[in-house]
């Protein structure tokens, strides 16, 4: 199929950046979005021009590099996808689609599509593990039973790659969906249980010093996150917030 | 130079705790005068990183991407070997021990395999403790399945993402210690160059990605944890920057690079479409436990598969040949990587195949789904005769065990994997080759160590599944924390490396103008031109096959690509700026000098072992007629290569490998 590309191109932070628009042709349904950038890339260079900057490495859904913000949609087109797994049969023949990096205050841009999402691990820094140190000497993994629904639970707030895709489709740029996934996490296993009061405050702490908006209820995070991480996890971060509040010191 | 291993002496279940013992110490407040550079931050070096820093170490952890969360241990899906023996089937320490020194067809050094058997508890118990959510069972425990080459189930996992949730805890211990100042993070850094001063490595020379500008970082000791070399191949399962440049810098300065011919190709891998593409997906070994490999017992059934003419649901069950289970009776689907590899691309050079160029095989989950949906209705008190209901609660079952798997696939190949059997066909996953080291995970230059995928010590020739995560964070967590004390206790009064020394100049001014060499060059070509050239070579001629006339080509091809790509590459954009295609032409130079070796250390190893299989050296008779056929007389040693100024000049050291708590035997799956 051929297609129009209208690409999101800026030199540096610096820099204002526009929209250019390039025409790909010959792309194949099997390809994914992000091989189809190739094809783009490799045409630029061998017609002399710079390449355009995305980020991507494991190219399968797991890593959270890749970003992108295609036809006004993290990601792009359907649902629980990274951009490396959206296939251009989701396409049709002579599309326009339209590029862009993620847009927040808090993931400025390094060039073209790539973004600094720096903020996220900061916000870990503050407070996203079990203070916990290396010794071959914990206890048994069995000696604390864990229910297999928190357990279960745990694990699919765990599952959040930290890609920022919640951010960027929030109206807000909220981190909520973000910060609550990893605080439920550990909320919901006994051993992350013993700082959760802690940990809460202070990872929400930072989540408003980088400069992540509100939270407003609208959902679009959940819709867009690639690994589907629930709204639930929100509403137990701030369960977690309010109990922390009152009862911390 | 000789190589000396530094085994410890007494037996083997003694040796790591009385080394342990006799090991020399660091005392707190000098810890904190000494710095470490760990280079990669997955699981060898994300582990490695927290727990030196929990200790007291100042730390300075770099990797190229964006976070150190991204790099590719997350992209590990089915498990982590542990030798808890929760299921009460026989395992051990010894067990695994044996199943990984057998599985790697005898070609592990025993006591850095003893070592990690030991250490593998307490891996599930430290990451427990930090909070990662292992699969469980209805009671609270933790759950385990079982792995290629192995008759226990001691594999723990957190459905088909254990690499991430691993990864994550480590990079957690990281944040933790990123908090506190005692790791310095440097992001989308790459180590360009290891810098010596005095024969010992005190530093590294890295680029900041975004700026472009060049850094010099000193250092006590310097970790080498950047992973394997994989992408040499150009496809492979490996993240896009994946890449063996700190490993090859670090050979290139003096440390022997020991069995890069040393290969893993899973057999369990999404088949390659098109020429577009970029990279291969792995569908995890796991798969094994519940899906059945089969390909059409007669040709022309292959035909009309391949022709669109059939579907494999219409084929009945006498028309298809369940190779592996007829094979390897024993071991069936689960036999080790390389067997199952083998077998697939025997049954497709014999006209077998089942996709569009005759390049796949089936693995099928249709027995798996009923089998496990008759169990559900009769524990939930159904009619386990209903066949649609069966085969409902089938599928939930299957679900919950590899649902992101089933839909990675569904996505690529756009085939439902509940209703019609997945295609997979054998890629390049991992490398067992790598960095030689010592006991200690010392590279042949003091004070410069290696852990993890880049190493080369603990899988042989073949590694067994479910054990590179086991490797990296027993490397991480439980081995470098002592060892590197040895021999940083000679340092605590060093005091800080400045980076003024003529050794950093040097080394700085080589990468400026390496790099300047490539945006001057101009050429016509783009990196990935080289790139795709190189892989051809390497899949074609140094792959799942190899003879002695295919790899003496391939390395005068090799060269000939090397030759042109540094007279011909062109590079876009600017020094100073984010570049990737300066970081992909830097990285592929490297690649280009590594695979030469690859293909002399293979050309050299004149048997056939585990991964590598030399056509030449095959069991002509007997029950095993057809196997692969290893020549312990002759090549039960480990090949490091010593750089000299020219790879074709690499001077080839042996490490002779005793087997002292293992009769050396042939590797029976049968």
């Amino acid at each position: 199929m051929n297609l129009t590309l209208k690409i999101w191109r800026q030199k540096n932070k610096q820099d204002k950046g526009r929209m250019e628009t390039y025409p790909v042709s010959n792309i194949s349904g099997d390809m994914s979005f992000l091989e189809m950038l190739d094809v783009l890339n490799e045409q630029l260079i061998n017609d002399g021009k710079e390449p355009v900057a995305f980020d991507h490495d494991c190219r399968e859904g797991i890593c959270g590099m890749c970003s992108l913000f295609i036809n006004g949609e993290a990601h792009g087109p359907g649902r629980e996808i990274t951009t490396c797994q959206l296939h251009m049969r989701s396409f049709k023949d002579g599309d326009t689609i339209h590029i862009e990096p993620w847009r927040a205050a808090a993931f400025p841009v390094v060039k073209d599509l790539v973004t600094d999402r720096s903020a996220l691990d900061r916000i870990m820094n503050a407070g996203g593990f079990v203070s916990v140190n290396t010794s071959g000497n914990t206890i048994d993994a069995n000696t604390i039973p864990v229910p297999k629904a928190d357990a279960d639970k745990a694990f699919d707030a765990a599952t959040c790659i930290g890609c920022g895709a919640c951010v960027a489709t929030c109206k807000n740029a909220s981190a909520m969906l973000f910060t609550s996934a990893k605080v439920s996490q550990l909320a919901l296993l006994p051993q992350g249980k013993v700082e959760a009061h802690d940990r809460v405050l202070n990872m929400v702490h930072q989540m408003d010093l980088e400069g992540f908006g509100n939270c407003t209820n609208t959902g679009a995070c959940e819709v867009e996150c690639p690994k589907g991480i629930s709204l639930e996890n929100i509403a137990r971060m701030n369960r977690e917030y309010l109990s922390a509040s009152v009862t911390g010191e | 130079m000789s190589l000396d291993a530094k085994i410890p002496a007494g037996p083997i279940d003694k040796k790591w705790t009385n080394h342990k013992n006799n090991i020399k110490l660091v005392n707190p407040a000098n810890k904190r005068s000494i710095d470490i550079i760990v280079v990669g931050t997955g699981l060898a070096g994300g582990s490695a990183a927290a727990s030196l820093a929990e200790m007291g170490y100042n730390v300075k952890a770099f990797c190229f991407q964006d976070s150190p969360r991204r790099a590719h241990s997350i992209a590990a899906q089915g498990g982590i070997n542990a030798a808890k023996n929760y299921q009460n089937d026989g395992d051990s320490t010894y067990r695994l021990f044996y199943d990984t020194v057998k599985g790697g067809d005898y070609r592990s050094r025993e006591a850095n395999v003893y070592r990690l058997a030991e250490v593998s508890a307490s891996i599930i118990d430290q990451c427990v403790a930090q909070g990662v959510p292992f699969a469980r069972e209805y009671g609270g425990m933790l759950d385990n399945r079982s792995f290629g080459g192995v008759q226990v189930s001691r594999t723990f996992y957190a459905k088909g993402q254990t690499g991430q949730q691993l990864l994550l805890g480590a990079y957690s211990a990281m944040s933790r210690q990123i908090g506190k100042g005692k790791i310095t993070m440097y992001n989308r850094h790459e180590m360009m160059d290891l810098v010596k001063v005095d024969g010992k490595a005190r530093g590294i020379i890295a680029r900041n990605l975004i700026t472009g500008e060049i850094e010099r970082h000193s250092a006590h000791a310097v970790v080498i944890a950047s992973g394997g070399y994989g992408n040499v191949f150009f496809l492979s399962t490996n993240a896009m920057g994946s890449n063996t440049s700190a490993a090859w810098k670090v050979h290139k300065k003096g440390a022997y690079f020991a069995n890069p011919c040393y290969t893993q190709i899973h057999p369990t891998c999404i088949p390659v479409s098109g020429d577009h593409q970029s990279k291969l997906t792995l569908m995890s070994e796991s798969l094994r436990n519940d899906g059945r490999i089969w390909v059409p017992k007669k040709k022309e059934d292959a035909e009309a598969i391949r022709a669109g003419k059939l579907k494999p649901t219409q084929l009945a069950e006498e028309d298809r040949d369940y190779y592996l289970e007829r094979r390897y009776p024993a071991f069936g689907n689960l036999v080790p990587r390389d067997v199952a590899s083998r077998a697939a691309k025997e049954r497709c050079d014999a006209g077998f195949g089942v996709n569009a160029t005759g390049e796949a095989v089936y693995l099928d989950f249709a027995s798996a789904i009923q089998r496990y949906g008759k169990e559900q209705a009769l524990v939930h008190g159904h009619d386990s005769n209903d066949k649609a209901l069966v085969t409902k609660l089938g599928k939930e079952v299957i679900k919950s065990k590899y649902g992101n798997l089933f839909q990675m696939y569904e996505k690529i190949v756009d085939q439902n994997p509940y209703e019609t059997p997945m295609m997979i066909y054998p890629a390049v996953h991992y490398t067992m080759g790598g960095i030689w080291v010592d006991y200690n995970l010392m590279t042949t230059i003091p004070g410069c160590y290696a852990a993890g995928e880049a190493n080369f010590s603990d899988h042989g020739a073949n590694r067994l599944g479910a054990s590179a995560l086991m490797q990296g964070l027993a490397d991480g967590y439980f081995v470098l924390p002592y060892t590197i004390g040895d021999y940083l206790a000679d340092d605590i009064r060093t005091g800080e490396i400045s980076t003024d020394l003529p050794e950093f100049e040097a080394a700085e001014k080589e990468v400026k103008d390496r790099l300047a060499f490539f945006i001057n060059n101009k050429g016509t070509k783009s990196v990935d031109y080289f790139h795709k050239r190189l892989g051809k070579v390497m899949w074609n001629k140094v792959g799942m096959a190899r003879n002695a006339k295919g790899l003496s080509e391939a390395i005068v091809e090799i060269r000939e690509i090397r030759d042109e790509f540094w007279k011909d590459v062109r590079v876009p954009g600017e020094l100073n700026e984010f570049n990737q295609e300066l970081e992909k032409a830097s990285r592929l130079a490297d690649f280009l000098e590594l695979g030469e070796l690859f293909a002399m250390d293979a050309l050299q190893r004149n048997e056939s072992c585990g991964g590598h299989f030399r056509e030449e050296s095959v069991e002509t008779s007997g029950e095993q007629e057809g196997e692969a056929k290893r020549d312990d007389a002759n090549f039960a040693f480990v090949a490091a290569w010593e750089y000299t100024g020219n790879i074709a000049e690499s001077k080839m050291h042996k490490e002779e490998l005793k087997f002292e708590n293992i009769e050396l035997k042939q590797r029976s799956y049968k």
